[in-house]
């Protein structure tokens, strides 16, 4: 049966929480605050605290997660979450402090902050970071905000961003919210940035080139010093989508390779929790000539005391309300302890060999548009069993069936009927070798049975549902809900 | 040092061997040379979990917390009372180890959690849709201001003094890159005259932006500013806190457009900042250009009842440059604390608690009266943050933190105009004793 809405469950006169009794003397509200402004309904449920813990407790039931299976949900790097890490962002000292604290009563708060930054800058190779941003695509923001305030002081003229087809939706849309036009650059035969169409199309009014390396497609580009040439000599800035950082940490560095700014996903790289769609953090580093215009506040260690720096004459100012996503940060700088150097570059070693594994025997059984070694990640193509009348999207709820979570599909676009797999360095050859007989399996009903797939998903806690009604008589608001 | 990866030497063999290369070193061969790092990175060695958890401790515990210190501070982050229940849920690994609902038949969970988040920000706000959640309080305002100047093909925003100067910054920077122009209302005792928006209102202005209660916990008259926009073919755009909707009414029914706020007071610990949650929430006509991701109810192949994302197409995934904005991950875990708070508070609980606070806060300017040397700058109503002039206040506010008490913000950091003023806040989490003591310790500090 399915879990009731939480406003169904609504008993009025049930309370789920006691506070302490008001203990000082209380005036009438009416006397204070004039009539039109005092509240008239409320329309929000009321439960008992165990109606509650069980409403939500069934909930949770229903999803999928790291913690309950294997998740190769590409571009996304599910990998485990170390329980520890929740502890640490629990500790009172972090989590019990406001944000308006007095500087010498959040000295730890403000000396985590700056080790961050300097472990992250090291990973990076760049020379400074912000920790500001809350996600990637605020990373991707205030990177392009860095690049805008480099060009202006240089008085350049630039209007337009590269991006390669392969690039992820965020990209083209951050470079929209901060007014740069995108230019669309292509994919060449081996799945690497078309270097002729970017000549052809490089110009002095080209602001930057943002891309991924590896790419989207898991591939690394190994013409990234041409790149990076190439942007530099228009005085274009070279971004670098850290999303696919898990790939190379401890090998190689966005620092090392040519870019100039670079942001990272702690949510992914750095297996601080997704959360269910968050909260993520993405941090900010460029190098020296660009240092001056990071978001501020800027966190700065005298020789005694860290401080919080807000006068910062060439920044672009603050992309966020406060220092960042302060616990999810705590929680990388967690996972970075332990890890510690030798611990990262084997994360990387292994999310690559595990990726590799599973590349080297799916290949055999569905078409691998770009037959090489990948990175961290790697991507087919479904389009071999469209003779049978079955797409990709079925072959992913078909996987959910054998409990497993999907890749991510039909991204990036540039390939046709697209599954994006990325293990990750958490999961274990069995779980690898588990997945890929569900995967073969699947193949082979294509062909025998195709109607298991096109019918899949049977045993999830509901089936395929209804998008296009969703999206056509929305029904988002249980207070509005369409006749 | 601790080893999150599972696999055994004779693994890591029949693996390469099935790859067909001889080390793990062969996969990474692509990497022109002059590329690689040389060495190792510069960072420490790993360490076993005991260990790592017994440093963060260490260095956690420098910290001054709001647990051993009585918390005054407020400023858009408040010390409430957080239930026990919340933590124990949001730590299931159902929730917190998923990732955004992209396959909706294994995301049920999650995907009924938002749906009910929405509804619950709908209810509250007096608005007609909201989404899955946005970063925060501040850039929350970022979002709604380009909803709309798309909305109105206009450039320009009124945004009033009284708006969260973090915020002001915020929408400097972001919508300010875009180029907004923003112009600021300024206020006079605590709060925008709406004449003041009145005179600068025309036809070129897309929104007016303000916070209820405002940024010095003055009642802004939302309502009256609302019309004046309106009558100019402006959005009216409120940034609201929403433990006090619990009291004060509904922006919506005051003539509010998009209503947008920072949900921290829904049961998120303080956390230095962060992560918090940022809520919108808007009225029909602007349902197209909402940001983020929403939930929608439908049906499944066998007609039962089931939750998707949709409309998605304003959305980077798919519209890319042209998406109503750029967020993908949001704040989907703080949006389920809010959720769990708003359930278990209830309408009876978050109505208490806005009663509590605003009590104690009122008790508490009674008591600061009878403190000599203290003034009161403003006159207006309030809810639970008020300003308070004390002389010398930055060297009391130094003395009373030594001694446990975060006395309250400085306002000087962002006002020259208001030297020596403090904005404090209550919460039904403070007690009698604690505002009495305050007082008591004030006095001694101001005229000892
Ligand atoms: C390649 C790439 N870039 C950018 C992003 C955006 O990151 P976030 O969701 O943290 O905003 C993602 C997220 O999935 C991604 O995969």
């Amino acid at each position: 049966m399915a879990e009731p809405l939480i406003f169904d469950l609504n008993k009025d006169g049930r309370r789920g929480y006691a506070l302490p009794a008001l203990d000082v003397p209380a005036l009438d509200p009416a006397d204070h605050i004039p009539s039109r402004f005092l509240r008239q309904e409320l329309p929000l449920p009321s439960l008992s605290e165990l109606e509650v813990v069980r409403h939500f407790t069934r909930l949770s039931r229903l999803n999928h997660s790291v913690d309950i299976g294997f998740y190769p949900l590409g571009s996304c790097t599910m990998k485990y979450n170390p329980k520890v890490n929740e502890n640490m962002a629990r500790l009172p000292g972090f989590a019990h402090i406001h944000p308006q604290q007095p500087e010498e009563t959040v000295q730890g708060a403000l000396e985590m902050l700056k080790t961050l930054e300097d472990q992250l800058a090291e990973v990076t190779g760049m020379d400074a970071m912000t920790l500001q941003p809350a996600a990637g695509a605020h990373g991707e923001m205030t990177g392009l905000l860095i690049m805008k305030a480099y060009h202006k002081k240089q008085g350049n003229h630039k209007t337009k961003i590269m991006i390669p087809d392969s690039g992820h939706g965020t990209n083209p849309a951050s470079c929209s919210m901060v007014g740069y036009e995108v230019i669309n650059i292509k994919s060449d035969a081996r799945g690497s940035i078309d270097i002729e169409d970017l000549k052809a199309k490089l110009s002095p009014d080209v602001a930057g080139l943002m891309i991924t390396n590896p790419s989207t497609l898991g591939l690394f580009d190994e013409n990234i010093g041409e790149l990076a040439s190439l942007i530099h000599s228009v005085d274009g800035l070279l971004y670098y989508d850290g999303a696919n950082l898990n790939a190379i940490m401890g090998w190689t560095r966005p620092g090392d390779m040519g870019f100039d700014i670079v942001h990272l996903n702690l949510h992914k790289t750095f297996s601080t929790p997704h959360g269910g769609g968050g909260p993520g953090a993405g941090p900010v580093g460029v190098k020296k000539h660009l240092e001056a215009f990071l978001p501020n506040p800027r966190v700065v260690f005298d020789g005694k005391k860290y401080k919080l720096q807000t006068k910062c004459r060439e920044s672009v100012g603050p992309v966020l309300g406060s220092v960042g996503n302060f616990l999810v940060l705590v929680r990388a700088f967690a996972y970075i302890m332990v890890n510690g150097r030798e611990g990262l570059k084997n994360a990387s070693a292994y999310a690559v060999l595990n990726a590799n594994y599973m590349m080297a025997r799916l290949k055999k059984t569905y078409h691998l548009p770009y037959d090489r070694f990948c990175k961290h990640e790697f991507v087919l193509s479904g389009k071999s069993l469209a003779q049978y009348g079955v797409k990709t999207l079925d072959v992913a709820k078909r996987l959910l069936d054998f409990g497993f979570h999907a890749p991510t599909i039909y991204f990036p676009m540039i390939v046709e009927e697209s599954m994006m797999f990325e293990p990750t360095e958490t999961e274990s050859k069995g779980t690898l070798d588990c997945f890929m007989e569900a995967m073969e399996m699947i193949a082979r009903e294509a062909a025998e049975n195709p109607d298991n797939l096109k019918n899949a998903p049977l045993k999830t806690p509901v089936r395929r549902l209804d998008e296009a009604t969703a999206a056509r008589k929305p029904d988002i608001n249980y207070f509005q809900r369409p006749e | 040092m601790a080893t999150y990866i599972p696999t055994t030497p004779d693994e890591l063999q029949e693996m390469l061997g099935a790859i067909g290369v001889k080390s793990i070193d062969d996969l990474f061969a692509e990497i022109p040379p002059e590329l690689r790092l040389q060495g190792e990175l510069n960072l420490p060695a790993g360490m076993s979990e005991s260990e790592m958890a017994r440093k963060v401790a260490r260095l956690a515990e420098t910290n001054e917390t709001v647990d051993k210190n009585v918390c005054f501070l407020g400023g858009g982050a408040y010390d409430h009372i957080i239930p026990a229940v919340i933590d124990h849920i949001l730590l299931r690994g159902d929730f917190f180890t998923a990732y955004t609902p992209y396959q909706p038949e294994v995301s049920q969970g999650t995907l009924q959690c938002i749906y009910e988040y929405q509804s619950l920000i709908c209810g509250l706000t007096g608005m007609d849709q909201s989404n899955a959640s946005l970063y925060e309080g501040a850039t929350a305002n970022v979002e709604a201001i380009n909803m709309a100047t798309a909305q109105t093909g206009r450039s320009k925003v009124l945004v009033l003094q009284t708006l969260n100067p973090e915020y002001r910054r915020v929408i400097n920077t972001l919508n300010g890159a875009l180029g907004v122009e923003i112009v600021t209302v300024p206020f006079e005792d605590g709060a925008v005259d709406p004449s003041r928006v009145q005179e600068l209102m025309n036809d070129k202005i897309a929104a007016v932006v303000m916070q209820y209660p405002n940024f010095f916990g003055s009642i802004e008259d939302i309502e009256r500013i609302s019309e004046i926009a309106h009558a100019a073919g402006a959005l009216s755009i409120v940034s609201a806190n929403p433990i006090a909707l619990g009291l004060i009414e509904a922006p919506g029914k005051l003539g509010a457009d998009i209503v947008t706020g920072e949900g921290q007071p829904l049961g998120i610990p303080l956390s230095f900042g962060g992560p918090y949650l940022g809520f919108i929430a808007a009225k029909k006509a602007l349902l197209r250009r909402m940001p983020g991701r929403i939930v929608g109810r439908t049906k499944d192949i066998d007609g039962k009842i089931g939750f998707v994302l949709t409309l998605q197409a304003r959305e980077q995934h798919i519209r890319r440059e042209k998406a109503s904005s750029n967020i993908c991950s949001n704040q989907a875990l703080m949006a389920l604390n809010a959720t769990i708070y708003m359930s278990l508070l209830g309408r009876d609980g978050i109505k208490e608690v806005a009663y509590q606070s605003f009590q104690k806060a009122h008790y508490m300017k009674r008591e600061l009266a009878k403190v000599e040397g203290v003034s009161f700058p403003f006159t207006g109503s309030f809810f639970h943050e008020l300003v308070v002039k004390i002389p010398n206040a930055r060297k009391v506010l130094g003395k009373m933190s030594k001694k446990g008490v975060f006395a309250g913000i400085p306002l000087d950091n962002w006002f020259t105009s208001l030297k020596d003023c403090v904005l404090i806040a209550v919460t039904e989490k403070r007690t009698k004793d604690e505002i009495d003591n305050y007082c008591n310790m004030l006095g001694g500090f101001i005229n000892g």
